[in-house]
């Protein structure tokens, strides 16, 4: 079913801020074996000019995953979960997300077409901190994918 | 501690290969880090259902490890200004001790201003394409 075109720049906020901690940052360097100091050493993070522990590049994607989960959610939009794939993925840093951040995370729809069958539907979270710092901006194309043909 | 320096580095320049294992127990963990329990990431009767061979990798964990041959190379993840992929094929992932193999590579396909350099990355398993198009933006030293 096509994605109804009217709700191109439609957007999508958290309910309320993210705070990165460092635990949840080391939960997930664990949960993808990444033993870099720079995830896990306050002292070592520091040294290289952070502020606290950085979050792996990835890290940002349970951010902009629950805008898309929200888009996904939305009965206006009328998508079929259990077709929904990852298409692409991109992220733009300012710089890493620190623990003690505190950010906020706005998903827009910046695309929707047509290819092939399936539909494509971008999304664009802008990820910030409250006091409205730019962090990592993360685009995701969701492809839709269509009926299969009858037969096949 | 970043030992890559801008000048040391050409186009064409390779970075090490590495190859990672991945297991159902690997997905299982990413999904609780990741908040993503897509149960095709875990049961292969709704992977079946829905037309894949059996459980597959989470395409961002797939992404996670393969930026590890930009992060090792470069030490400081906070190097990286861009990283983007295109997921091309699922990795398959086996209900057994060995999981599948994931081979990446990396090369420096552009050198830019700034002290940034363009790496292309490629991504295998079982011998298919898994991600495509996928480089990243690093800023070197």
């Amino acid at each position: 079913m096509a994605i109804n075109r009217d709700y191109l720049g439609r957007a999508y906020e958290l309910p309320e801020p993210y705070e990165v901690t460092r635990v949840k940052i080391r939960e997930f360097a664990d949960a993808i074996s990444d033993p870099n100091p720079l995830y896990r050493d306050p002292a070592h993070a520091k040294e290289a000019g952070y502020t606290d522990v950085i979050a792996p590049p990835t890290f940002p994607i349970i951010l902009s995953m629950e805008g898309a989960g929200q888009a996904i959610a939305d009965p206006e939009l009328a998508l079929d979960f259990s077709r929904v794939v990852h298409g692409d993925q991109r992220f733009r840093y300012s710089r890493p997300l620190q623990a003690g951040d505190v950010v906020t995370c706005r998903t827009t729809i910046t695309d929707i077409k047509s290819l092939a069958g399936n539909e494509m539907l971008t999304l664009e979270s802008e990820i910030a901190t409250t006091a409205g710092e730019h962090v990592v901006t993360s685009v995701t194309m969701l492809v839709v994918r269509g009926d299969a043909p009858s037969g096949t | 501690m970043t030992t890559v320096r801008y000048a040391d580095v050409e186009v064409g320049t390779e970075l090490p290969e590495r190859t990672f294992r991945v297991r159902r127990s690997d997905l299982v963990r990413y999904a609780g880090a990741s908040g993503d329990f897509n149960p095709i990431h875990w049961s292969d009767r709704v992977a079946r259902n829905v037309g894949l061979p059996g459980v597959i990798a989470h395409g961002m964990f797939t992404m996670a490890q393969a930026g590890r041959v930009i992060t090792d190379w470069v030490g400081d993840p906070g190097a990286v200004v861009e990283y983007g992929v295109r997921f091309s094929a699922p990795v398959v992932v086996p209900d057994d001790d060995e999981g599948a193999e994931l081979v990446v590579g990396g090369t420096v396909t552009k050198k830019l201003d700034d002290n940034q350099v363009v790496v292309t990355i490629t991504a295998r398993s079982a011998g298919a394409k898994v991600l495509a198009r996928s480089t990243a933006v690093v800023r070197l030293p």
